[in-house]
């Protein structure tokens, strides 16, 4: 009998709670099997958020801190200071990243710490129940947003990676995206890529993932995943945003 | 040993590094910046790390990591400060991990003033962020007892897993006195296979969160941490007292008035009057039992609670007392200090009126 | 023996060093001791003060209301704390700055010409030293001979040079006390 398909070793046994469509298992699933190619699992300290993935720790197989809302960088700049030859990654989302924790990732790439972050753009808050989100779109509903996002009141949506990418201290920045195979195998060579900048001592390395959350878009699975194509990727251009020689 | 002269601040911050802290986050507050500023020349020095955050959230959030991955960690602040970071002890405090808050209060509320207060004492000793949960809080009334407690707070907060606070004020913060540097009695420790610095070969992930989605899971750890809090009240409770057995009046303070007190009950004695000093070196626990004690003595006409605040700890000795003797209050706020001269005054004053 | 020093002037006197300087030859000759300093912004060009027990007693409190010795070096240090000086206690005045005169009766005053010694020395920043020299003449509350150790082993390597220059302030301060 041949094998044509096993989990991570960096994933525990245990049935993921997202709902149907949710990208999180998928990039969970990407996280874990980088950490494994590198042969971290063992070394590897995982930082997770407030939001969905607050449960990220049940389902990774290496050491996982939750960091309370927003503040997974500073939880992780503390992590590897002290543990500087161990990957440390956060995992992190939109509201957590782009908004209550604005500051601690600002200050996290403007020292140039050397961890990864990867963060989960979907558009929206998930565990609360689908409220605006610093990254929703313009025109976009949310709970907190019933006439969509406008830009005259709410202003435009945060591009992450292009702003961390004004730090000096950030080495590598990606964005992609996993609406698609072809995506999802862009998306897992960034994620790996990140690492081994992280690694290398280059500095900072951050990889957003623009993903879907289909329960609180109000859309199929499918539908979801159109809509990230055709309207968070038109917003939020993909690829490499900035990379340092050193990386 | 050699008395040596130390700032307050500095010789806190000399003491963690005697005590094997390895990390230090903090951000820039009068009236208690010589803390990040030795740690920032010493900490290095000594293997450390030092980190001067965007914020104080970040700072206590640090030291969060720091403790969750097994590194012995403390920050520093100031009132307005301390109120920031209280999300992060209260954090500590449900994911039980080990830390040094130091608090070098001034005066409130908001921005208040620089000068010295005690105006935390009910955000230090209630919990102070969300939930219902304790932080060890030791008081020190000098730079001695403050390098002492700070050695022992960083085994504490490793026995009980919790964080510990000390509770000073600017004056302690930036006087200078000579010390002796003690070698605090060492502790057993327990190991620390709870925390998240690697599997490194274990057999299993750990999990650090505080975090309890289920309704029962999160009972069930609120009753662990009563029975926690519940040992803790009876194992480390500590206070220090003089003349207060056969006093008329007993005069009850701590930190920097409990010196000034001491001061006023010797000039209370000079005029013949009986004056005791009751000076609790936990405020959490509070010695509210041998405090019972003392009140009940037929001696004792009245208690004389003395704060740098509106009377907060007064009522942790009103709780203690439960109305038996005359429990009155003297208090100086807003960064003003009581004087020997005051507090004497008001106890003559009392006795008085409660004969 | 029990002193309670109330020091006091511009930022930049060298006041807060006149009261480190006591407190550390105190606690040289094995007496307790404290130094409370004023404290914030006014410490950079306002006023400043330092408030300075030396006790062979344990310090209880380290702040008080009533100073035995008051040393003012500018003019409103010697207005705002004349009136708090114990009966019987001794008020410094750096006369080179304050003309005023001391207006209580109850209390010794000792006028050293602080700022003219030092300008005489060849060094304003020493003024405070003369100032210091002068209290310990006055008020024998510590030895000569232990703040000679203190500024040997304050001043060493390339400021080793300083020392004698101290001394000297130290010594023409004392000279001024009859």
């Amino acid at each position: 009998m041949t094998t044509v398909y096993r989990k991570s070793a960096g994933l525990q046994d245990r049935e993921l709670h997202y709902c149907p469509g949710c990208s999180h298992g998928i990039v969970h699933k990407l996280v874990a099997e980088c950490m494994e190619e590198l042969g971290l699992i063992d070394t590897a300290i995982l930082v997770c958020p407030v939001g969905c993935s607050v449960f990220a720790g049940n389902y990774f197989a290496c050491d996982c801190i939750e960091a309370i809302h927003g503040r997974a960088p500073a939880v992780a700049t503390a992590v590897k200071r002290t543990h500087p030859d161990q990957l440390v990654v956060t995992y992190q989302g939109d509201g957590d990243l782009a908004s209550i924790g604005a500051a601690e990732i600002v200050h996290a790439a403007m020292r140039g710490e050397k961890f990864t972050t990867v963060f989960i753009n979907n558009a929206i808050y998930g565990m609360t129940g689908g409220q605006m989100a610093p990254t929703t779109l313009l025109g976009q509903r949310a709970t907190t947003a019933p006439h969509g996002r406008i830009k005259e009141l709410h202003g435009s949506p945060i591009r992450m990676a292009e702003l961390l990418s004004t730090m000096d201290g950030l080495a590598y920045a990606e964005r992609v995206c996993v609406a698609d195979i072809p995506h999802l195998n862009k998306a897992k060579k960034a994620i790996k890529k990140a690492f081994e900048v992280q690694l290398s001592g280059a500095g900072f390395s951050f990889v957003e993932v623009l993903s879907a959350c289909p329960t609180n878009w109000g859309m199929t699975p499918l539908e979801a995943n159109k809509w990230l194509l055709e309207n968070m990727a038109a917003y939020y251009p993909l690829g490499v945003i900035k990379e340092v020689p050193e990386a | 040993m050699e008395k040596e002269l130390w700032k307050g601040n500095e010789a806190v911050a000399e003491a963690a590094i005697r005590a094997g802290c390895k990390c230090f986050f903090g951000y820039p507050i009068t009236p208690q910046n010589e803390i990040p500023e030795y740690m920032s020349a010493h900490l290095p020095e000594a293997g450390g790390v030092f980190v001067q955050s965007e914020s104080e959230l970040a700072a206590i959030n640090m030291v969060y990591g720091a403790a969750a991955s097994g590194v012995r960690a403390m920050t520093s602040s100031s009132s307005p400060g301390i109120s920031l970071k209280q999300e992060g002890i209260s954090a500590m405090s449900s994911g039980e991990l080990p830390g040094v808050v130091v608090n070098m209060m001034r005066g409130g509320p908001g921005l208040g003033t620089i000068q010295p207060s005690q105006c935390d004492y009910f955000q230090a000793t209630r919990g102070g962020g969300n939930g219902d949960y304790r932080t060890i809080v030791l008081a020190p009334c000098d730079i001695q007892e403050a390098v002492d407690m700070t050695q022992e707070a960083f085994d504490l907060a490793d026995i009980y897993r919790m964080p510990v606070m000390i509770l000073g004020d600017g004056m302690i913060g930036q006087m200078m006195e000579p010390i002796v540097w003690h070698d605090i009695p060492k502790r057993e420790l327990p190991p620390k296979d709870w925390c998240a610095g690697g599997r490194k070969g274990r057999d299993h992930s750990n999990f650090v969160t505080s975090l309890r989605i289920d309704a029962q899971d999160c009972e069930d750890f609120n009753r662990h941490l009563e029975a926690k809090y519940k040992t803790i009240a009876e194992k480390e409770t500590r206070w220090a007292e003089k003349d207060a057995e056969g006093c008329e009046i007993l005069i009850a303070a701590y930190g920097t008035p409990s010196r000034i007190a001491l001061s006023a009950a010797e000039e209370l004695e000079a005029k013949g009057i009986k004056a005791g000093l009751f000076r609790p070196q936990t405020v959490w626990p509070f010695p509210s039992k041998r405090l019972a004690e003392l009140a009940a003595q037929d001696s004792v006409k009245a208690i004389l609670v003395v704060e740098m605040s509106l009377g907060q700890m007064l009522e942790d000795v009103q709780l203690a007392v439960q109305g038996i003797k005359p429990v009155r209050f003297y208090g100086r706020v807003g960064g003003m200090v009581p004087s020997v001269e005051e507090i004497a005054e008001e106890a003559e004053k009392i006795l008085q009126e409660v004969q | 023996m029990k002193k309670q020093i109330t020091i006091a002037g511009f930022g930049g006197q060298g006041v807060m060093s006149i009261g480190k300087s006591l407190v550390e030859a105190a606690v040289n000759e094995g007496l307790h001791a404290t130094w409370v300093p004023s404290y914030g912004p006014e410490m950079r060009g306002g006023t400043a003060n330092c408030e300075v027990v030396l006790s062979e007693e344990p310090v209880g409190s380290p702040v008080f209301t009533y100073p035995t010795e008051l040393i003012a070096m500018n003019r409103p240090s010697l207005h705002k704390f004349e009136d708090k000086v114990k009966p019987g206690g001794i008020i410094f005045v750096n006369s080179s700055i304050i003309g005023d005169k001391v207006q209580r009766t109850d209390v010794k005053a000792v006028y050293v010409p602080c700022d003219t010694i030092a300008d005489e020395l060849g060094n304003k920043k020493v003024s405070n030293m003369v100032m210091l020299g002068a209290y310990i003449a006055a008020t024998g509350a510590l030895k000569e001979e232990t703040i000679r150790q203190m500024l040997v082993h304050m001043f060493t390597g390339p400021k080793a040079k300083l020392v004698d220059l101290n001394m000297k302030a130290l010594e023409r301060g004392a000279a001024c006390i009859g």
